[in-house]
């Protein structure tokens, strides 16, 4: 399973790649491997406040329906919009092309308790192993 | 806890691992939920051929001079019209009218039957086998473990498996099964199937399932046959209406309700288990009927989404997916009886909104089962 080093995580599965005060989020190869083919995403309209670890969307898969969590605070100042009609590039490119939502941070300190690459290789290991 | 040290294993588990499947509990059973993706599985049986081990479902045999009379008291259909080689689709009911499981009756001859039933329900269905079995000249034997069942679906099937059989596939009519060997292994060869397409299901000793899957895979790939897992079984099956026990069909619902009226037949020979209470609920009629629901926004119905109207719940989804052949949002569900007709709408409460959704007839898609 790929874990970017130059990331960081979630124990929800999402990953944020920071450039000075955005963030990007996207959900882990991780997660688009459990929840299989994508088929729908439901984002937050670009302008909306989000509360570390409040609901900002949802990813359906043909199996099942999974929430997305704000990995930290902030306003949205962009979506992926190519996933309208192309929400298979989740499982394409969970890194790349499948990004979701990028945000403003409001409290970059949030970043402290994100998880590391190496971190969340570890957890996803435990998860597997259950 | 069920640990996963308590799961069964069907003879292909290892093949399942080999060829990428994602491994999940089901029904006690490990078994593979995806090898390459639910939709590309699912719409490579819609357009090829599709292999699915289902070897977790039960077999239950059925002998003696009493067999027949028993299975016309065991199940609501009428197996009287089976002749030798034939199947019956039926389900089994309590006194009470609610149902044990649906199954489907293989009749080798008038003494001679195998049940096969569902693998989350076959202890509890051995065990109603059994206690109905009182004062009927039968033996019933519950032969799941010894009996591997793999189900080759999809508009190549025949095909492929002529290259394995001399067996005469066109002579078998739907719903009919015939013996003989298939790439050296004695099977059972029906032409059933859970998925809307033409093809067979293979019955045979547990110990040859492995090697005769890895020979319908090698003979099928030609036909760009696919391993298929039970998350495309199961949008395969919805898109033709199939209910699923433990969904649609449970003890708490009656055939009458879910669309299965044709297979209880009021007023066969002998009568069945569960006889009185149905022609009870037939007389006062029934208040919820199954109905196929299409998603007309956006959106996934899933089980146990509420079917509203005019903002007030009036039912429940009971299997809900996204339809790979349509690319839209799916379910079956329970409405009011007198608004189950194609045409009327609904809405479905998918978290906290409520999406339009209209009743469809079924099948969802053309099915294209051998006439």
């Amino acid at each position: 399973m790929e874990v970017p080093s130059d990331l960081l995580y979630t124990h929800e599965h999402e990953w944020v790649r920071v450039k000075d005060n955005k963030g990007t989020v996207g959900i882990t190869d991780f997660a688009q491997d459990q929840l299989g083919d994508v088929v729908f995403v439901e984002q937050p309209a670009a302008g909306t406040e989000l509360t570390k670890e409040q609901t900002f969307g949802v990813v359906e898969s043909v199996k099942t329906v999974s929430d997305l969590f704000a990995p930290v605070s902030g306003k949205v100042t962009g979506t992926n919009t190519e996933l309208e009609a192309k929400p298979e590039l989740i499982n394409q490119s969970p890194y790349g092309d499948g990004w979701i939502i990028e945000i403003e941070l409001s409290n970059p300190d949030e970043l402290k308790d994100l998880l590391s690459p190496e971190a969340y290789t570890a957890f996803i290991k435990e998860q597997g192993q259950e | 806890m069920t640990g996963p040290a308590t799961l069964k294993r069907t003879p292909l588990i290892d093949l399942h691992q080999e060829l990428g499947g994602k491994i999940v509990p089901f029904a006690g059973w490990s078994m593979p939920i995806q090898f390459a993706g639910v939709i590309e599985e699912h719409l490579c049986v819609r357009e090829k051929a599709g292999l699915f081990d289902v070897s977790h479902m039960g077999e239950i045999e059925v002998r003696g001079p009493g067999a027949l009379d028993y299975l016309q008291r065991l199940v609501t259909n009428d197996v009287d019209t089976l002749t030798d080689g034939g199947i019956l689709y039926s389900v089994m009911c309590y006194e009470n009218g609610g149902i044990v499981d649906d199954l489907l009756v293989h009749r080798y001859n008038e003494e001679h039957y195998f049940l096969c039933v569902n693998a989350s329900n076959t202890d509890k269905d051995f065990e109603w086998a059994i206690r109905q079995a009182d004062g009927f000249d039968v033996r019933v034997e519950n032969i799941s473990a010894q009996t591997a069942q793999l189900a080759l679906q999809g508009p190549r099937a025949v095909e492929i498996l002529k290259t394995l059989t001399p067996v005469d596939l066109d002579a078998i009519g739907y719903y009919r099964f015939e013996r003989g060997p298939v790439s050296g292994s004695q099977c059972v060869i029906s032409r059933t199937g859970y998925t809307g397409e033409d093809g067979f299901e293979l019955y045979l000793p547990s110990q040859e399932a492995a090697a005769l899957a890895r020979k319908i895979l090698s003979a099928g790939e030609p036909f760009g046959i696919q391993p298929i897992g039970l998350g495309a079984r199961d949008t395969l099956r919805l898109e033709m209406g199939y209910a699923l026990y433990g969904q649609e069909i449970s003890q708490d619902i009656h055939p009458l309700e879910a669309r299965l009226g044709w297979v209880v037949k009021l007023d066969k020979r002998g009568g069945f288990t569960g006889r009185d209470a149905l022609v009870a609920a037939k007389e006062k009629g029934v208040t919820r009927r199954l109905s196929a629901l299409k998603v007309l926004e956006r959106g996934v119905p899933r089980p146990h989404y509420k079917i509203l109207r005019n903002g007030s719940p009036v039912g429940e989804v009971t299997s809900g997916t996204f339809s790979p052949s349509l690319n839209a949002g799916i379910a079956l569900g329970f409405v009011p009886a007198d608004r189950a007709k194609p045409g009327e709408t609904y809405e479905i409460e998918i978290r906290g909104r409520g999406v339009q959704a209209q009743v469809v007839p079924l099948p969802f898609v053309p099915s294209h089962v051998k006439k």
